[in-house]
């Protein structure tokens, strides 16, 4: 199955990546040989196969719902939005998103 | 003093203890020869601070006798660890300036294990690459060379491409690397040197900048096997931050090794013979089975009916699960932001994302949010995850016949830079031999056999059961006692 420009265009947009017609067309074949080469696991039978869920049994884990004290935990607001590209009053700040 | 950077972390950490040089006088040698080696770039940023600070807790914790497992020993750390208030990118533009204000998990142990660092490697960026090219700060250079005459520089490997070469070029004597379709073992093997991506969930990913999640694994890279089995015991262990660690306690390792293979049954998966594979490789593989035979064990065919699909099922699964965990990057909480004029929120995503990314990533994230989007998501998503089951059940059936796998780490020496980076395809080829066994989530280690007619090292993988380090790291040292490679690139830069 090979994507065609619009494609390209529509998947640039979902991925939230600026992109030019110019880059977009570069893209086309690059993306369509890729897509070209996974398609051979079409081959394979997988009828009958579960999808994978997780290659070492494991089983998830529940924690006390406590603020915990370490790295995680609450009460750093500076740390958190000490690499922020913006922040305003203890918030992120964003351009203006509601006219 | 300059002989000190020939040492590996054994001999530091013995040396240190017994007093016969002091950690300050290590760390000293290896941040000279950290700075000498800059034209290689395998160093994004260097503390020589860091390392100098460590050396002097170890001088003073000999004098008061209390010597922890890595005193006195300085480590690279790959650029994808978050290291609290040193600058940590990925080797990503999007993430340039990013400080950090916590320590990943497994710095914390190794810092808290007495190790010191020498500063952060140089990578392919977000560890998507098979030759540091990616990196948006540069290739790394290796320190070989071809030995026809000629000057070309050649690819570290990838993505731990920073990581090989500052072990290889005694910059360091062992450093983190993280593997997820290869990224310890390909890099390991173009340089001469010894990595280890042990079984999925030892080592925790909290603080780790992520990539393909169900795949990536941290591991050492270091000179030889003991360095290996050391470091990976202080990095591995039960981490309640990161959901998919492993509750289970850390073997002894180093105590344990033992190069003698008698009772253990070494496979050799006969689809592994790819075609256009090098005489060279084949020959090498061959002398791994001798030597492995000559250290005890019985060799047995195995077969890996599934092996030829392992790539083109990595290459939806990781791009799939990157382009969900790249969409962190938004120009909201870190890194960069491109806010052109008057533009609104979403055009200031799109901005950034354009930005900040490089080509390689871009081009996955697109794989993976189509592979991922409306229609198209049982076609290729699932159908990828059931492959990824059969694959798992492959090596399962082998391991009935056999104790550990033995294949060639990659399917060529080291190449040039810019002779495959301009087909995507080419370089993902790299990492044949690799990537099945992190589709399993095995350890697997690449140890160094020798050298080809270009005289460039060749590498040997090791592949074994889940959670059976041990088994890797005794395989793999039987390889090393007999290949008695010692072979290194001269100091030319």
């Amino acid at each position: 199955m090979s994507v065609d420009l619009a494609t390209v265009r529509k998947i640039a947009g979902l991925a939230r990546i600026a992109t030019t017609d110019a880059e977009a067309e570069a893209l086309l074949p690059e993306l369509n040989n890729i897509l070209g080469w996974i398609e051979q696991l079409g081959e394979v039978n997988t009828d009958g196969v579960e999808p994978l869920a997780a290659v070492i049994p494991n089983h998830l884990r529940l924690r006390d719902d406590v603020v915990t004290h370490d790295q995680t935990g609450g009460g750093i607001r500076d740390a958190v939005l000490a690499n922020a590209p913006q922040a305003e009053h203890g918030f992120f700040a964003v351009p203006k998103v509601i006219e | 003093m300059t002989d000190l950077t020939n040492l590996g972390i054994a001999d530091i950490r013995d040396g240190v203890a017994a007093g016969t040089f002091s950690a300050r006088e290590v760390a000293t040698a290896f941040n000279a020869a950290v700075e000498k080696g800059r034209p290689l770039n395998a160093w994004l940023v260097e503390t020589p601070e860091h390392a100098l600070a460590a050396a002097d807790v170890a001088d003073a914790a000999r004098a008061s006798g209390d010597l922890k497992p890595l005193s006195g020993v300085p480590l690279g750390i790959k650029d994808l660890f978050c290291t609290k208030g040193v600058e940590t990118t990925a080797a990503s533009g999007i993430l340039k300036g990013f400080v950090p204000q916590y320590e990943s998990t497994i710095t914390s142990k190794l810092f808290g294990a007495g190790a010191g660092m020498l500063g952060k490697l140089n990578m392919d960026q977000f560890a998507m690459g098979s030759s540091n090219e990616t990196s948006a700060f540069g290739n790394v250079i290796s320190p070989w060379k071809r030995n026809d005459g000629g000057n070309a520089a050649l690819a570290p490997g990838g993505s731990s491409g920073g990581s090989s070469a500052a072990v290889s070029a005694r910059m360091a004597p062992g450093v983190t690397g993280t593997d997820t379709g290869g990224s310890i073992r390909q890099p390991a093997a173009f340089t001469g040197i010894s990595g280890i991506k042990p079984t999925y969930g030892r080592c925790s990913r909290w603080g780790v900048v992520a990539f393909a999640s169900s795949l990536d694994q941290a591991g050492p890279m270091a000179k030889d096997v003991r360095d290996c089995a050391i470091m990976l015991e202080a990095m591995s262990g039960f981490d309640p931050k990161d959901a998919t660690s492993l509750d289970l306690p850390v073997p002894a390792w180093e105590k344990g090794l033992s190069g003698d293979l008698k009772g253990k049954r070494v496979g050799i998966p006969r689809e592994y013979r790819v075609d256009n594979m090098p005489a060279e490789i084949e020959a090498l593989w061959e002398q791994g089975i001798a030597w492995a035979k000559d250290a005890g064990a019985e060799i047995v065919e195995v077969s890996l009916p599934h092996t030829k699909y392992a790539l083109p099922t990595y290459y939806i699964i990781a791009p799939a699960e990157a382009s969900s965990n790249l969409a962190r990057y938004d120009g909201v909480r870190y890194g960069l932001r491109d806010l052109p004029d008057g533009a609104n929120l979403q055009d200031m995503y799109a901005a950034t994302r354009a930005d900040g990314f490089g080509a390689e990533v871009k081009r996955r994230i697109m794989i993976g949010t189509y592979v991922l989007s409306a229609g198209f998501y049982d076609a290729y998503f699932t159908k990828a995850q059931k492959v990824r089951s059969l694959i798992v059940r492959d090596f399962e059936q082998a391991f009935e016949k056999c104790d550990v796998l033995l294949t060639p780490t990659a399917p060529s020496a080291a190449f040039g830079l810019g002779e495959k980076s301009a087909d995507p395809i080419a370089m993902y080829l790299n990492d044949v031999f690799t990537v099945p066994s992190s589709l399993a989530g095995l350890p697997a280690m690449s140890v160094p056999g020798g050298l080809d007619g270009q005289g460039l090292p060749l590498g040997l993988q090791i592949i074994g059961r889940p959670l059976d380090e041990q088994g890797v790291l005794n395989a793999g040292l039987a390889i090393e006692e007999r290949a008695g490679f010692t072979a290194r690139p001269g100091a030319w830069w």
